[in-house]
């Protein structure tokens, strides 16, 4: 086989791997949607805040150092212990859980039955809060994240292929990870939401508020559970992405690019999300193989905002998500 | 006491649909508008300038652009930095293909070009709104941006990827370059803001205005009743991209005068905007002041309290500035939906009665 076509099919491995990652983040989006209509901006800087909390526990880091020192003339850092992965992990769950309370508490709670747009512009303002926290209880260096996944090429991929056509693909070992990850999240999710008691009042909720509330769901509730469970996909995105490249803020920026696989596959649909990603993932690094070279580079910036785009003047309710009707 | 409109009486339509029908007000804006033109530029330093008065008159332009297109005509853009970049990009262009064009025509052309661009990326806004709309102003942003900094011809082939802004004059003084005195930039500036809270105000409470609001309200109800969407939705994201780009133009040649696109007109930007919008008052135009006013102002208040008064390292200092923001933001969209330009109405309503409230 000619080399391009080979380049191009680990391209496209390599493009799926990273779709997987983006579907991830995008789940996050399309539970707290479906359940509350929220459009949830903060989702991204959710994933940087549970991944900074992660390390910081594992590390024993003082929270609030930096704030305390300046203040007080201190110097504490680290409480001197070190706490294992697995039990960090529940830590930051938690942590994430607390989270969701409180803003349903001190700021969803407040703005029922606002529009959409309105709730839309209060989540900006809750990313920015708590990527402010984020910096100041952890500060801001760009931290390594290491919870014991297998990392670097896969050589059984790698001698495979060789065999097959004498060019060995490159596929990195976490990304395979990622991808059955992300298969057993969705799994538990839509099992979640079709057997279990709480999932079938979620899915009541997402339908109708207040047909819901009149057959005795507490609203209250069943928002903190959807905003803990977005929490804790946000938390799985930050360890996937935070062990790739790195702790750092761009790490936020990974929900901007959740945007178009949102509205590539529909706001409303779980298979949607992963669909988008994965049709996201693999465009973009295929448009930059074989455009990219002309076109100067770094087309990834921009590609899958401006492929979204002209999609959704075709299809304004994206792949999978339910037709818009509209009454006066 | 003093704040009162009994006694002032209209004897033509052409004083009851003046601007500031209320004699105090006008008076007051006759005086602020005197203090700024007449006082300000004498008193002037290169530090004021900078730090203060400059980012706010330019920011404010950009905020009554944006202010129309959300506050107004209800679709929501984060495509700011990407439009302001464009005003930018097309005001240096000019600048360097004509070099004896008169800088007060760049902006303008520049804010015309930006226009034709705002349109374009509003053309969605006929299928999708609400937060899809947002999301499709995002590719405005990253695409903009990129082409910006990919695209040799836009910034001169220069080997360093910079635009930079070279001298020009206006009445023989210099008012682009690093030897522009503060007065004059400012005065430049100045006029742009004046002329365009001009045009935005009677715009708003014109024709055009009034179908934005319709749209904005409820599209479909407009489009029954005879409002023209795709007109009223493409006019606002023209007369929107209009401002913007002149505040972008505005940004690059008199303030910075050497713009690195990824830096100046980041995503970062956009939000910023987005905020003086939100924290001044949606839908109106004295709320972009006061949003602009106050998102400037606020960091170096920040500055003198954490930096200079609890002796606290900048960089905290920077994260505290996110922290009180977002919480802003959050507390606006709560408490007073209207923003900072609501405050000012509810004190007007107060001064009306003071000091015998009944």
């Amino acid at each position: 086989m000619p080399d391009q076509v080979l380049f191009a099919m680990e391209v496209t491995l390599n493009g799926l791997m990273a779709g997987v990652l983006y579907a991830l983040v995008a789940l996050g989006f399309v539970l707290i949607f479906k359940a509350s209509g929220i459009f949830n901006f903060a989702q991204g800087v959710m994933a940087l805040f549970a991944a900074m909390t992660l390390v910081g526990i594992m590390e024993g880091q003082v929270p609030f150092s930096h704030l305390i020192n300046a203040t007080f003339g201190t110097d504490i850092h680290h409480f001197g212990w070190q706490v294992p992965a697995l039990l960090a992990i529940v830590l930051t769950t938690g942590v994430m859980v607390v989270l969701a309370w409180c803003v349903q508490r001190f700021v969803m709670g407040h703005l029922v039955n606002q529009e959409p747009i309105i709730l839309f512009m209060a989540t900006i303002g809750l990313a920015y809060f708590l990527e402010g926290v984020s910096d100041l209880m952890w500060g801001s260096e760009i931290r390594t994240l290491d919870v014991g996944l297998p990392q670097g090429i896969n050589e059984t991929i790698d001698a495979f292929t060789y065999d097959l056509f004498g060019y060995g693909f490159f596929i990195d070992n976490l990304d395979i990870v990622a991808s059955v990850i992300a298969a057993l999240l969705v799994a538990g999710l839509v099992v979640f939401a079709q057997y279990t008691k709480q999932g079938r009042a979620m899915r009541a909720v997402a339908d109708d508020h207040q047909a819901a509330l009149s057959v005795g769901i507490s609203l209250n509730f069943i928002w903190v559970l959807v905003w803990s469970i977005a929490g804790f996909v946000a938390l799985v995105a930050g360890i996937m992405w935070g062990t790739k490249s790195g702790v750092q803020f761009s790490l936020s920026l990974i929900a901007l690019k959740a945007l178009p696989v949102l509205m590539l596959g529909g706001f409303t649909s779980i298979p949607g999300a992963i669909v988008g990603g994965l049709i996201i993932g693999v465009g973009e690094k295929l448009f930059e193989f074989l455009l990219g070279g002309l076109m100067g580079g770094a087309t990834e910036n921009w590609f899958a905002y401006v492929l979204a785009l002209l999609f959704l003047l075709v299809r304004p309710q994206g792949l999978f998500g339910e037709k818009i009707i509209e009454r006066v | 006491m003093f704040y009162r409109e009994a006694g002032d009486f209209k004897t033509s339509y052409r004083a009851d649909s003046q601007t500031f029908p209320i004699r105090f007000d006008r008076y007051r804006y006759y005086v602020v508008l005197a203090i700024a033109f007449l006082v300000v530029p004498f008193i002037i330093n290169d530090y004021w300038a900078n730090a203060i008065l400059l980012p706010f008159l330019i920011y404010a332009i950009a905020a009554i652009g944006l202010n129309i297109l959300v506050g107004y005509c209800g679709q929501l853009s984060l495509g700011t930095g990407g439009f302001m970049a464009m005003g930018a990009y097309a005001c240096y262009k000019f600048m360097t293909a004509f070099p004896d064009l008169s800088m007060f025509i760049n902006v303008i052309l520049a804010g015309v070009v930006t226009a034709i661009v705002g349109m374009l990326f509003g053309l969605p806004s006929l299928r999708i709104k609400g937060f899809y709309l947002a999301v499709a102003t995002l590719a405005a942003q990253f695409f903009l941006v990129w082409l910006f900094n990919r695209v040799p011809w836009f910034y001169n082939y220069s080997a360093s990827g910079q635009i930079n802004a070279p001298q020009r004059t206006m009445f023989g003084v210099e008012i682009t370059g690093p030897l522009a005195p503060a007065w004059a930039t400012y005065l430049f500036c100045l006029v742009f803001l004046t002329l365009s809270a001009l045009i935005a105000r009677n715009l708003t409470r014109g024709s055009v205005g009034r179908k934005w609001m319709a749209i904005r309200d409820m599209d479909i109800a407009a489009e029954i009743i005879g409002v023209n969407p795709l007109r009223a939705k493409l006019s606002a994201f023209a007369v929107s991209s209009f401002f913007v780009g002149i505040s972008g133009a505005l940004f690059f040649a008199l303030y910075l005068g050497a713009v690195e696109v990824g830096e100046a007109f980041n995503i970062q930007k956009s939000f910023l905007i987005l905020f003086m919008v939100i924290i001044g008052g949606l839908g109106s135009v004295f709320g972009s002041f006061a949003g602009a006013a106050f998102m400037v102002l606020l960091p170096v208040a920040l500055k003198v309290v954490g930096v200079d008064l609890l002796g606290w390292p900048t960089d905290t200092v920077a994260h505290f500035q996110l922290v009180i923001v977002g919480a802003l933001i959050i507390i606006f969209l709560i408490a007073e939906p209207h923003g900072l330009a609501q405050l000012w109405r509810l004190a007007k309503e107060k001064l009306r009665l003071w000091p015998f409230p009944y």
